[in-house]
Order: structure tokens, then sequence, then C-alpha cells
């Protein structure tokens, strides 16, 4: 299927959305500048540590929400966009919900596993337990609420037509994002024959029958590493960072790599 | 600095290991005093080698080639919660004469001056694991009384034992290390107070740069100098 399409069926306005959830590699930012240049609006985004795609999609004005644990651009430091958001409400206010690495995963096993919190040790003594509703004091341990997203966006290496993935390197919160959520879009490397696939079963990440959409989409991660196809483009990232400092720098930045470009095989002929 | 964060990595122990400076202290404690550290990394990987290539995130491939293990990050988290990470690096904004690390807000949270990243693993670091050093640039802004907001709880309000009353598992933080000095904290928690300051530097100098009255000044020894085994190291991976 077609990026265009998987976006446009199944990441409706407001809806809750689960990105980056391997954390800096396999990000799968030719979803997210999909979702920008569709003009969605009041989404709420789920994530570990996002490395500048969640900075694009608020900077874009297409977020609501923000429930993750670090929002930024790892090798650079501060997000501008959301920096910009949070600060001044530019372009838009944004509500946000703070996690930790660890409480974003439990908060999605929660979920996975249909239990209304799961109950744990960390976060006790931190002031996040302040500004997230959705972590609660209990006695000596602290209930870290479900979240639930309505959809996971999820690259990974190599897939079949039928949803049966697998993705390999550090994993962050990948399988649990992918299990607690209602649905899956898959974007991949390679799309491969079933039997490939089901030669090693152990392997695959959800069931099939979560899995709403596969869309073969090589480089669909740039400039994020993919173990085994692409190093880390840092200089796209220091770019960027430079780029978005100011409102109308990252506008420009989102014209040029995002708005002016109609899909993602386009994207990469710029490169030359 | 890089040499110091090293020191504080023991022969044998698992650490939890950050990004940047710390990635590097952890290369040259490998090569000099505990060939058998290991390190987990959050994204979920643990490795017994530093990576051979630079590493603009833990993610990056040279990170995971050679692993021992790439896995999910609440498995290397859940090894945390059960007291088996021995020390952790936890970088920040400003941190406090308590330990408290603030990378979340600068000023009120409903409508903050500065918005920052957030904790990632860091809050997860400073209350699970058994202890912890953060580095930090010396500044006066950054080395602040108080914290506004606590993200990544150290000695909480500074009275002995506030950590165990409130139910954290790990010992919180044994220095802060600083582009001018070093601090430590008392056994039962509480004050930072001043070990060493680094060759070069002044008394006067760490004063002025530090929002709180020092402690400890009396007794403060110079910082050991880099050995020229610890500065091999640090060179060849710094060029």
């Amino acid at each position: 299927m077609p990026m265009a399409e998987a976006i446009e069926r199944f990441v409706p306005d407001g809806a809750t959305v689960a990105m980056s959830c391997a954390l800096e590699p396999l990000i799968p930012f030719a979803a997210g500048h999909e979702i920008i240049r569709k003009g969605r609006r009041d989404l709420e985004l789920v994530g570990p540590i996002s490395d500048a795609l969640f900075d694009q999609l608020i900077g874009a004005g297409c977020v609501r929400r923000v429930t993750a644990a670090w929002v930024g651009n790892v090798s650079e430091g501060l997000g501008h966009c959301y920096r910009r958001a949070a600060e001044q409400g530019i372009p838009r206010h944004i509500e946000i919900h703070d996690h930790t690495n660890f409480s974003i995963a439990l908060a999605l096993w929660a979920a996975a596993w249909n239990a209304p919190y799961i109950p744990t040790r960390t976060l006790l003594g931190s002031d996040i337990l302040k500004t997230n509703p959705g972590l609660v004091r209990d006695g000596d341990v602290v209930r870290v609420h479900a979240v639930r997203p309505d959809v996971a966006i999820v690259h990974v290496q190599r897939c079949d037509a039928q949803g049966h993935a697998h993705a390999w390197g550090p994993m962050g919160i990948v399988e649990e994002a992918g299990l607690a959520a209602n649905r899956v879009i898959i974007s991949c490397e390679e799309l491969v024959e079933t039997d490939v696939m089901l030669k090693h079963p152990n392997r695959i990440l959800y069931p099939e029958t979560k899995v709403v959409a596969v869309v073969h989409e090589p480089g669909g991660s740039h400039p994020s590493p993919v173990q085994g196809y692409r190093e880390r483009d840092h200089d796209f990232y220091r770019d960027y960072a430079e780029a978005s400092r100011t409102r109308e720098g990252f506008e420009a930045w989102l014209k040029r790599w995002v708005l002016d470009v109609p899909d993602r095989a386009s994207y990469l002929t710029r490169f030359g | 600095m890089v040499a110091i964060a090293s020191r504080e990595i023991r022969d044998g122990d698992l650490v939890f290991v950050g990004m940047r400076l710390p990635i590097l202290a952890y290369a040259v404690a490998r090569s000099t005093h505990a060939p058998n550290a290991r390190g987990l990394f959050e994204v979920g990987l643990m490795r017994d080698s530093a990576a051979s290539a630079y590493l603009g995130t833990m993610g990056d491939p040279p990170n995971v080639t050679g692993a021992l293990w790439a896995t999910r990050m609440s498995n290397v988290m859940a090894l945390m919660a059960q007291g088996l990470v021995d020390l952790g690096f936890i970088g920040g904004a400003e941190v406090d004469r308590f330990g408290n690390l603030n990378t979340s807000y600068v000023g009120d949270p409903t409508s903050p001056s500065v918005k920052l990243p957030g904790s990632g693993g860091g809050a997860d670091i400073a209350i699970l694991s058994q202890r912890w050093v953060t580095l930090m640039s010396h500044e006066k802004r950054r080395l602040v009384d108080r914290v506004s907001f606590v993200t990544s709880p150290g000695h909480g309000d500074g009275s002995p034992g506030w950590r165990r009353r409130n139910g954290l598992l790990g010992g919180g933080p044994a220095a802060i290390i600083t582009t001018l000095c070093v601090f430590r904290f008392p056994p039962e928690g509480g004050e930072a107070y001043l070990d060493s300051v680094h060759p070069g530097h002044s008394l006067e100098e760490v004063q002025k740069e530090t929002g709180w009255a020092i402690t400890g000044a009396r007794d403060a020894r110079v910082t050991p100098e880099p050995t020229p085994a610890e500065l091999t190291e640090i060179r060849k991976r710094s060029a």
C-alpha cells in the first residue's frame, strides 16, 4: 500500500499515534512527513526518546498532546519547535504528559495486557508525578496507567505483504507499542515473500491481525539508522537543528524537505 | 573530567552508560583499570567493549555491532529495577546542592521559560541504579541552590535518609563531576561537599560559579591529574 493511502485511511485527525519506538534507530520519518503533508491535526504523539520527528510534527502544527519521555534532537540537543510550542504556543499550544523511558514502556505494556495500570518503583521522588495525571503515587509504588495508541507506526528491515515483520538491533519499546495499539502500520526496507518470514516465526513482531498496512518504503527512516542497511546521517540532524532555530528557518526547511516533496522516493532523489 | 568519570567505574561493574562523555569514560575505564566492566544502553543494548566508530547516538550501528545483547528497553530497565546496575551516568541542565537534577522545565511547568527535552531514562537511573554520577559544565546557572523541578531525584530535601523514607531503591548520586571540581555526598545522603578542585583552578573560582555556599572546602584536595594511560585512551578516542 502506498504511504499516502496508509496515512489517509488509518491516521485520522485526533488520533493517538505511537512512533519513534526504537528510540534513535528505525524512526518512521516517511510516515511522519506524510502526516504533515496531509495536514493532520490534534494528534497525540506517544514515544520514548524522540529524535527530531516529534519536533517536526509539533512545528507543523499537527500535535495536541505529547506523551513521551524526551523530545529533542539527540546529537544536537534541544528541540526548537518543541520549545516554541511549550513556551510560546507557536504554532499552537500543546499539552505535555511527561514520562520516563521506563514508565512509557510500562504504560504500553499495561495497555497490551489490558491491565488498568502497572505498579513500579521508578518515578518515586520525581516531580514528573505532578505533571502527568496518568502517573499516580500509591503508598510505596507508582501506578503507571495504560496508554493505548490508536495506531503504532513502525519502520523495520523486512516484512511480507501480510504484515509479518522482522526488525533487528536494539528494540526500545517497539514490541509493546504495537501490541498495545489498536492498529499497526509497518514501513519496510524490503518487502519479501511470506515463506522467508515464516522460517523464523519467533522473530515476527506482531500478530498479522494487528497490522492494517504494509508500506514498502526503502529509506523510509532517513536520517535515522537501520541496522544492516544504513548509517545515521548526523549532518542532516545538525542542519535541521540549525534551520529550526527560528520559526522562519523551520518553515523553509519544512517546505524544502516535506511540503514540496510528493513522496519518499522523490525525497531520496534530492540527495543525488 | 573524562578521566575522573572513568575512575568511578569499578572492574566488573555493570554500568548504565549515557551519551557523549560517559561513553568516552566507559571506553577509558575498559582500557585501563576496569577491563571487565559491562555497559548497558537504554535503547536495548549490552556491550563489553567500546564501539569502533563515532557515535551520534547510543542506537547507531557501530554501537550495535559486537553487542552482547540487543533487546527491548524494558529488559535493561528491569535489570536496573532488580538492583543489578552498579553505576549510572546522567546528564542534566541543572543540579542542586542535594544532587537533584532538572531536565524538564525552567520556571513554571504550565508556562515554562525554557522547555528542556525531558527525563529520557534519567529519572529511572536516578531512582533505580545502585549509585550514579552526573557530569556538568561548571556554570552558576547550572549549579543552583535548589532546582525548580526535580526530574531525577538525588537526595531530595537533603535530610538524612530521604531516599530510603521515600522508597527510592538505589543509593543516589555519588558525585557531581564538573569542569572545575568534584563534589561528593555523605553516605546517608544530604548536601554535596567539595572533594577536590581540578589542577589550575581555585577554590574562589569554584565558589563564584556555584549557586550555594560550598561546604568541605577546607579538606578539599587537588584532583589527581589523568595518568599517561588515561590520556592516551582519551586522545585516541577524541580525534
